[in-house]
């Protein structure tokens, strides 16, 4: 699915990845932890495209395909989706205005013919039943005026309906109640396929109890410096980052 | 008094070639032809008077629209008015002044005879109003078309559809020469004692000069049918465009009227100086829009139409008024459309998005004047500035000593899309009852990064992302636009931001 291979990338001349190598595979579902500052949210951001990055060296396969070289919007169209840690508001674009737009340019650039209205209108009442996300929000603006659960919980809608191949969680457990990060996790687990692939980059080992992660890395200073099973997160939890930090300093 | 001024700082650093599509096809067509598309000139034959202005041109142009004397005493006043006046230099905008003796103010398309139907129009004429998108032909042939339109080129009416049609309701519709040699009574009633030709110097130079403009009459009780349309059009070089508005709706009357402008491209700066006065009696509504697309001059500021209207309507007991303008031509606009809201219980509202690219100049806003008890009025003003281009809302809001209850709500937003362009706020509140009720909310933004690439990450491109945000931005105004002008100024915001956000 993605295979990144000594990626470096600096933002305002600081390099904040410093050669990181990472595969992920169809039906896989990656974890990255990490210390604060470590490069996580770069890495998202890289992936997807943010302009802000300088790529100094490395390279990025994508389905065959060479990530780097493409545009933001031809990434998103090929399959890469990054539900935002702070998903941004459009004043006066209802969600359903936004996501008929998503799709039809994402069915345009494969090729394929504009979604009538109607079959729209009943895919957007098939997946918001996912993350039980109200009928109401989806004709309001997007995500304004939304509470933070519902934000997170439009992003993994809006993932519902684009139907990506690779989706990059950047810390959609912040901010959560438990309740909310149930159903933001239950949504993620029902759209997983042995097509598709998972990144979740957290923090915490919370949500890792509800989205069970076949491989387990710890991003420090700009690297993976550690991979393991699921039990790497316990471990993680319990004894900190300090033993990683001491270890890779 | 409030004063706010707000210059852009960075914005993006996303260079768009075509800034912002609609979300549909016939857009994508049209923006590959990014030109002010209506830049082209009609060869047709004109009537001319010679340039400058002095009593003998006026009694010229009375004399060549054969009219009454009291109609020629009118002017002459307003001539001598004028003289007594200078230029307004408050408004927030920098132009080197028009040379009032360097301008043709009488140009007539030539007619060959007068039009007694649509078959007697030009070829040429009917071209030009092909170009426009005016498909009179087609509606005199179709059925169930629900907008009479009004043309007028330069000085003179050319040509009103439906007016039997509406004559049989008894709406007179029809250009304003014309009402004044029908309907005397009518115009002498009702003109100039909404805009006073004292009121301002273009006002009172389009009282002594205007040539001609659109006149509507609803009858008592009568709901308009379809909404009446004018088309205004400058064609010549060197004239300037003087037209007068008058609308009247008697007691329980509505109509909704479109306004509709395009000018040639030409190197040289225009004069437009109309005046529109509307009159809503006792439980009269009248919806006014604009959608103003006067040639906004060249990417380095060169030429342009000089846009300084006076727009006002008055409100009389339960009447309504609504003006809706999207404004996004001429080099400098310099337009106020108010309401007086004199009866009690009346309602003035003025929804307007303002679009400034390149050089620009825009000093618009509106006047609600509350002299009625329990009368509101509502402000939605939202200012695009994008290029170089300075926009700026001025608006003033009074509440007059009897004027118990009254309530205003006012919002003014402002978005910036480059550097180096500018938004200002000029709000003025007057207020002189302690009953009032005033609300005025002010916001400035910035079309943001972050939205775009929320936008870019969901498969969205650039260009659609800006339409989306910006018709998002202006949503509550384009709401108020009747159907089929919503879509036409969706298409021109996005062909006025063509190239605007870096």
């Amino acid at each position: 699915m993605i295979k990144i291979n000594d990626l470096h990338a600096s933002i305002d001349g600081k390099e904040i990845l410093k050669g990181l190598n990472l595969e992920v595979k169809a039906g896989e579902v990656h974890a990255i932890m990490g210390p604060n500052g470590a490069g996580k949210s770069t890495l998202a951001s890289v992936l997807a495209g943010r302009e802000e990055y300088e790529i100094t060296s490395g390279s990025v396969d994508f389905d065959g395909k060479d990530l780097l070289e493409m545009s933001t919007e031809d990434r998103a169209r090929e399959g890469l989706f990054l539900a935002f840690q702070y998903p941004v508001e459009i004043p006066g674009v209802s969600n359903i205005n936004f996501l008929r737009t998503a799709l039809n340019e994402i069915r345009e650039y494969k090729g394929e013919e504009q979604i009538s209205a109607k079959d729209f209108m009943s895919m957007v009442r098939e997946k918001s039943k996912i993350v039980e996300l109200d009928a109401k929000l989806a004709s309001r603006s997007v995500n304004e005026g939304f509470s933070g659960g519902e934000k997170k919980r439009n992003e993994i809608f809006q993932m519902a309906m684009l139907d990506p191949k690779l989706s990059i969680l950047d810390e959609t457990d912040s901010g959560l109640d438990i309740d909310a990060l149930r159903i933001v996790a239950n949504g993620v687990n029902t759209l997983k396929s042995s097509n598709n692939a998972t990144i979740v980059i957290t923090h915490y080992q919370r949500l890792l109890d509800y989205i069970v992660p076949d491989f387990v890395h710890v991003l420090y200073n700009g690297r993976i410096v550690k991979t393991g099973p699921k039990e790497l997160a316990l471990e993680l939890e319990e004894k900190g980052y300090d033993w990683i930090k001491a270890e890779f300093a | 008094m409030q004063e706010e001024h707000v210059v852009a700082e960075k914005v993006s650093p996303y260079n768009l070639k075509i800034p912002m599509g609609y979300t549909e096809n016939e857009l994508a067509q049209d923006l590959q032809n990014q030109e002010y598309k209506f830049g082209f000139t009609t060869n047709i034959e004109s009537d001319q008077a010679p340039k400058g202005l002095n009593e003998s041109i006026i009694r010229f142009i009375s004399a060549k629209k054969e009219e009454p004397e009291w109609l020629l005493e009118f002017r002459l006043n307003a001539f001598k008015t004028w003289q007594l006046m200078s230029e307004p230099t408050w408004a927030h905008v920098h132009y080197s002044k028009p040379d009032f003796q360097d301008i043709i103010y009488y140009s007539a398309p030539k007619q060959k005879k007068k039009y007694e139907s649509w078959d007697d129009v030009e070829p040429e004429m009917k071209e030009t109003m092909k170009k426009l998108g005016i498909s009179m032909e087609e509606q005199q042939r179709l059925t169930g078309t629900n907008i009479a339109v009004d043309f007028v080129m330069d000085s003179v009416s050319v040509a009103t559809s439906f007016k039997e049609k509406l004559a049989e309701l008894g709406i007179i519709f029809c250009s304003f020469s014309e009402a004044v040699k029908e309907y005397p009574e009518l115009v002498k009633k009702y003109m100039g004692t909404v805009v006073p030709t004292t009121d301002n110097f273009y006002a009172a130079l389009n009282s002594a000069v205007f040539t001609d403009g659109s006149f509507c009459y609803i009858p008592k009780g009568v709901k308009c049918p379809m909404e009446l349309s004018t088309y205004f059009r400058i064609n010549e070089g060197g004239t300037g465009q003087f037209e007068r508005t008058l609308v009247v709706a008697d007691q329980g009357a509505y109509v909704s009227y479109l306004e509709g402008c395009t000018a040639p491209q030409r190197d040289e700066n225009q004069l437009h100086a109309a005046v529109v006065e509307l009159i809503a009696l006792d439980d009269a509504e009248i919806k006014y829009s604009t959608v103003q697309n006067w040639y906004p001059g060249d990417k380095d500021g060169k030429g342009g139409i000089f846009n300084f209207v006076t727009k006002r309507g008055l409100c009389e007991k339960n009447a309504k008024i609504s003006w809706t303008q999207v404004e996004t031509g001429s080099a400098v606009t310099w337009k106020y459309p108010s309401c007086i809201l004199k009866g009690d219980h009346s309602i003035g509202e003025f929804y307007s998005v303002a679009v400034t690219n390149n050089y620009q100049q825009a000093d618009t806003g509106t006047k609600m004047i509350h002299l009625g008890k329990n009368t509101k009025s509502t402000i939605i003003s939202k200012g695009i500035s994008a290029g170089k281009s300075h926009n700026s809302y001025r608006g003033l809001v009074q509440i007059h000593k009897n004027a118990q209850n009254a309530r205003n709500f006012s919002q003014c937003d402002s978005l910036l899309m480059s550097d180096e362009c500018g938004a200002h706020t000029f709000p003025y509140i007057e207020c002189k009852n302690s009953s009032a009720k005033i609300e005025h909310e002010a916001t400035t933004s910035k079309i943001g990064e972050d939205q775009i690439f929320y936008c870019l990450q969901r498969g969205i491109s650039e260009e659609k992302a800006i339409s989306l945000i910006v018709n998002g931005y202006c949503k509550e105004v384009l709401n108020q636009l009747p159907m089929e002008f919503a879509v036409e100024a969706q298409k021109l915001l996005a062909i006025s931001l063509e190239g605007s956000v870096g």
